[in-house]
């Protein structure tokens, strides 16, 4: 980085120098990294700890990292997949919020892709508008909007539904955004070739255009299961039913000021991280990409 | 069959991929929008419904709690934009350079904290900010030889509390913001610059910087909203809507408090309707100064 001249005017005993310089300074970049991954990752590591302890302690003593190996046991995990009354509760939880994620992750990535297909793909009078309408749409934080739209999920009767928490958030913008980012690049001579063959506009859509389009569906469909899993605020409001509750909520219920479901608590929530962290690991990839075309002409 | 050849014309087509959002955006968008405001004016009972002009509006002007959550929001999204975007920004300029070894590795372990919810993450960080000296932070400050500290009873260090929340659940998605716009930037700019015996400061001043201004942009446009609507982190790290002396309490807290504690429905859209304002005046204002209005008219 801080190399100032080009090389071909150093000496070879300079160029040795600079190596050594550029070693030096390539430690301390790495070091740093590692030090700050190890500051990021500290409160997730206290917590795993945390989870082979009695759920009691967090609310007397607080958490620290303790590493005191002969007291930890797996009571909290043994507890948790004991099948009592409790254990089955967080099951309940961990399958809503599964299904949930995946209904969300499938209808909105489906919805998305045929709108931005629409506006990229054809030129029509609303073109214009309707991206300017995505766009503007994303100008409002959705916390400004949730009293109104909380009144009206209830009038149209779909409080305490599934229903209620997708269909709000279905035209995502981002992903429509990033769809239509994505299919700019694609050629469009596609859509004529198929024309010729006698292929009608749908069967297009779905069979031609949609394979190609799968880097997209892959960086969008982790994003849109990051969000949903861990979606609190407006779950919280439309689900009624303990019988539906999702994992954030389901956990939230837990904080009870006494600690008395601690143990639950610490060892839900690290199981909670492990179906989104597996998701994470496998197709980490496609995340800088889905997060890049929000970014880059934003 | 008159109906089925014009629904698979080449002219509808459009409209019917772009159909769902047009209804989504009509009945979760405008709908809910104007009936934020038009509720702002109202006094909504449980069976009646009054019109009450600016009633609401004047009422927040002299609503000590609602100023108190304002300084409080404004506070938080000024330090998250101080620290949220040169530390991410740099961090990943670090990390573009040659000298980091185990790229990935770092990368994965700084977006970790993404992945885990609110719940998770406002509980683990409030059981480490307890303020028994057994919490994870009083047991530093002994290490330090300092007083151990009620973090989260204390305006100024539950805004450390607070703002540390943030930092670690944001710098690694930040920084892969950034990253991705440091991608885009062609990297014969930077050799060229180094024929010329530009130094490193300067390289990252007169190239980087410039370039990577959409992207700065757009982290500081959703920094901005996202630090305004800050509510889930402050709910959890107190465990609750309240908190001594409202030092947690932000303007969607209060709307949540007002809105859905005390079903005054009509109040709590007056709050949301000054945050919207306050949110776009303050965006607009930044777009302005970062000339991007001027450029669209080129």
């Amino acid at each position: 980085m801080t190399d100032k001249t080009s090389s071909k005017a150093i000496p070879e005993s300079d160029k040795t120098g600079m190596h050594a310089k550029r070693g030096v300074l390539s430690v301390i970049a790495t070091l740093w990294f590692a030090i700050l991954s190890a500051l990021i990752f500290f409160p997730i590591f206290a917590g795993l700890i945390a989870s082979f302890r009695p759920g009691r302690e967090l609310i007397r003593r607080g958490l620290s990292v303790n590493l005191d190996i002969s007291t930890m046991n797996l009571n909290n995990y043994n507890y948790l997949m004991s099948g009592n009354a409790d254990s089955q509760k967080y099951w309940m939880w961990f399958r809503n919020s599964l299904y949930l994620t995946l209904l969300t992750t499938v209808l909105t990535l489906l919805v998305c892709y045929f709108v931005a297909y629409g506006i990229t793909m054809y030129e029509f009078k609303l073109k214009n508008l309707l991206f300017f309408l995505v766009i503007a749409t994303m100008m409002v934080p959705f916390e400004i909007l949730m009293l109104p739209l909380y009144k009206e999920v209830i009038n149209l009767k779909l409080i305490d539904t599934t229903a209620g928490v997708i269909l709000p958030g279905l035209c995502a913008a981002s992903t429509i955004f990033f769809f239509h980012q994505y299919m700019l690049s694609l050629p469009k001579e596609l859509l004529d070739a198929g024309r010729i063959d006698g292929a009608n506009e749908y069967y297009i859509a779905v069979r031609i255009m949609m394979p190609i389009t799968k880097p997209a569906f892959s960086a969008m469909a982790i994003l849109t299961a990051m969000g949903s899993w861990n979606n609190m605020l407006w779950p919280l409001l439309v689900y009624r039913s303990a019988s539906k509750f999702t994992l954030t909520i389901g956990l939230n219920t837990l904080l009870t000021p006494y600690g008395n479901n601690y143990d639950m608590l610490i060892a839900g929530s690290m199981m909670a991280i492990v179906p989104i962290l597996i998701l994470f690991l496998a197709f980490q990839r496609y995340i800088i990409d889905g997060m890049t075309a929000g970014a880059v002409k934003g | 069959m008159k109906a089925k050849k014009f629904l698979y014309s080449q002219k509808t087509a459009p409209y019917v991929f772009v159909l769902p959002f047009i209804l989504s955006f009509i009945i979760f968008w405008v709908y809910p929008l104007i009936s934020a405001i038009v509720m702002s004016f109202q006094n909504i009972g449980a069976i009646t419904v009054q019109w009450v002009g600016f009633k609401n509006y004047a009422k927040l002007l002299k609503d000590s709690v609602f100023h108190i959550a304002l300084a409080n929001s404004f506070e938080y999204m000024l330090f998250t934009c101080l620290l949220l975007i040169p530390f991410p920004m740099l961090f990943a300029v670090l990390m573009d350079s040659n000298l980091v070894k185990a790229k990935g590795v770092w990368k994965a372990v700084l977006y970790i904290p993404a992945l885990t919810s609110v719940v998770i993450s406002g509980t683990l960080f409030r059981l480490m900010f307890s303020e028994y000296k057994t919490g994870q932070m009083n047991v530093l400050m002994t290490q330090l030889g300092l007083q151990t500290v009620k973090w989260l009873k204390i305006k100024w260090t539950s805004e450390i509390a607070l703002l540390l929340l943030c930092c670690w659940r944001w710098t690694g998605v930040n920084m892969l913001y950034f990253l991705s716009g440091l991608k885009s930037i062609d990297k014969e700019l930077y050799e060229s610059a180094e024929m010329d015996g530009a130094s490193g400061w300067s390289k990252f001043r007169y190239i980087t910087l410039p370039l990577i201004r959409p992207t700065t942009i757009y982290v500081l446009t959703i920094s901005i909203y996202a630090g305004l609507a800050m509510f889930l982190e402050s709910f959890m790290l107190w465990a609750g809507n309240s908190s001594p002396n409202n030092i947690g309490l932000t303007i969607v807290g209060y709307l949540y408090k007002r809105g859905i504690e005390k079903d005054q429905m009509g109040y709590a859209c007056a709050v949301g309707v000054v945050l919207m304002v306050i949110g776009l005046i303050i965006n607009f204002i930044q777009l302005y100064l970062n000339g991007s209005f001027k450029k669209e008219e080129k």
